[in-house]
């Protein structure tokens, strides 16, 4: 099976301080893989590399086969807009928008109706168990609902992959655990490949297998157990 | 971890004798459970049978305590096997983790890969509770939650360790003097 992401080699300094070192990230069509390790490891840079958010000044990312250092900004952010879907700590969500255009917004920004994104992203909120949340605003919401809103947001558009960033890192365990339940079992039925990274082992264990990173460097180390 | 398998690293790091390794063993492995004499010559005797350690020579006018033993391929592949053999996380894990930590230092190979092996294995246990508590009831859920925050509390630790095995092999060769 080939790769649907394989970034190899990657280095990334900002001044002196070495960010990436050599790191590593291969993650197949449909597979969830957490990227764990210590505070400042560079499990974020990897993640921004890996999604096209950030240029390494080495190494080769490819998506789909393609490499993204051969695409043009307009094929980026194409990419990143149809292909993935980004769900981070805190502050994604837009405050003025209620939670329904929040999670519209994709779609919107991409030129879809606006009856069918909504449509569609009414269809996620009552998935996530938010049917009744359409209307609220993110200063409405609990921590947990605006984390739920942000992965409808990150599916709505059906991507390949899910980028993530600590998503639990701002909830308390309980709403952490529903919050991972939620996008692991959505991407599961949707067939959407996760970057999990997170420096807890207990969010770690929704992944189908896990590789470290430290010091910059990262261990692909074994496989789906 | 078996007295025997103490020994074999003891012995690999270094030929000893039986005294020595009673002293070697009491104060790497024995904590508070320091070893009888008896015990001494019959784990050596057991390993000399199993060919896994020989004696390289002998001082003196005989009586057990003259003889030098030191290790053979089959201890050291032995050892190796120890090493490379996750345990089955358990709560006793740490004590016998920390021991397969000094035993990969004072022998020369790679602690932090001792670690490494072992963190695979907590994370698969806790994949696999994981996914058994999301198809479980409330009480299935709970009874996996305790199991997951006590592996998370075994990984922290390993972490943890991970970090001070340079220390931990300097302190290491500063008693061997
Ligand atoms: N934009 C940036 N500017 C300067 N230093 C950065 C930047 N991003 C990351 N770093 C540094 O790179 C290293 C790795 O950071 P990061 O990838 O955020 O680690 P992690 O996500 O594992 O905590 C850290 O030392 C961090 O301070
Ligand atoms: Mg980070």
């Amino acid at each position: 099976m080939s790769a649907l992401i394989a970034a190899e080699g990657l280095h990334k300094a900002y001044g002196p301080t070495v960010a990436l070192g050599g790191a590593d990230l291969i993650v197949h069509a449909g597979e969830i893989v957490s990227v764990m390790g210590p505070s400042g490891s560079g499990k974020s840079t990897l993640l921004h590399c890996a999604a096209g958010l950030t240029v390494p000044d080495a190494g080769r990312v490819a998506y789909a086969g393609r490499e993204l250092s051969r695409m043009s900004d307009v094929e980026r952010s194409a990419l990143r807009r149809r292909e993935f879907g980004f769900v981070f700590q805190f502050g994604q969500l837009v405050p003025e928008l209620t939670a329904l255009q929040n999670v519209a917004l994709p779609l919107r920004l991409d030129g879809v109706s606006r009856r069918t994104a909504e449509r569609r992203a009414t269809g996620w909120l009552d998935r996530l168990g938010l049917a009744d949340k359409a209307r609220a605003r993110p200063g409405e919401l609990s921590g947990g609902q605006q984390q739920r809103v942000a992965v409808a947001r990150a599916l709505v558009a059906d991507p390949k992959v899910i980028f993530t960033d600590e998503p639990t890192g701002a909830l308390d365990s309980i709403a952490g655990e529903r919050v991972m339940e939620m996008l692991t079992s959505a991407a599961r039925e949707t067939g959407a490949a996760v970057v999990l990274v997170t420096h807890d082992a207990r969010v770690a264990a929704y992944a189908d297998r896990s590789i470290v990173v430290r010091d910059g460097r990262s261990s692909e180390r074994a496989g789906v157990r | 971890m078996t007295i025997a398998t103490a020994f074999l690293a003891l012995l690999e790091e270094r030929p000893q004798h039986g005294y020595d390794l009673k002293r070697a063993y009491d104060q790497h492995f024995g904590l508070d459970r320091p070893l009888h004499y008896g015990q001494v010559y019959t784990t050596l005797a057991k390993l000399l049978r199993n060919g896994l350690v020989s004696v390289d020579g002998v001082e003196g006018a005989g009586g057990p305590d003259r003889k030098r033993y030191t290790i053979t391929d089959a201890g050291v592949t032995d050892i190796q096997r120890w090493l490379d053999e996750p345990e089955k996380p358990d709560q006793y894990l740490q004590s016998t983790l920390y021991a397969k930590v000094v035993g990969a230092l004072l022998t020369g190979r790679s602690a932090a890969a001792v670690l490494d092996v072992q963190r695979e294995e907590h994370l698969v246990a806790m994949r696999e509770l994981t996914r058994r508590k999301q198809g479980g009831d409330l009480a299935d859920r709970i009874i996996c939650d305790r199991a997951l925050f006590h592996l998370d509390a075994d990984l922290r630790w390993l972490e943890h360790t991970a970090t001070l095995l340079d220390e931990l092999a300097a302190e290491l060769r500063g008693t061997k003097e």
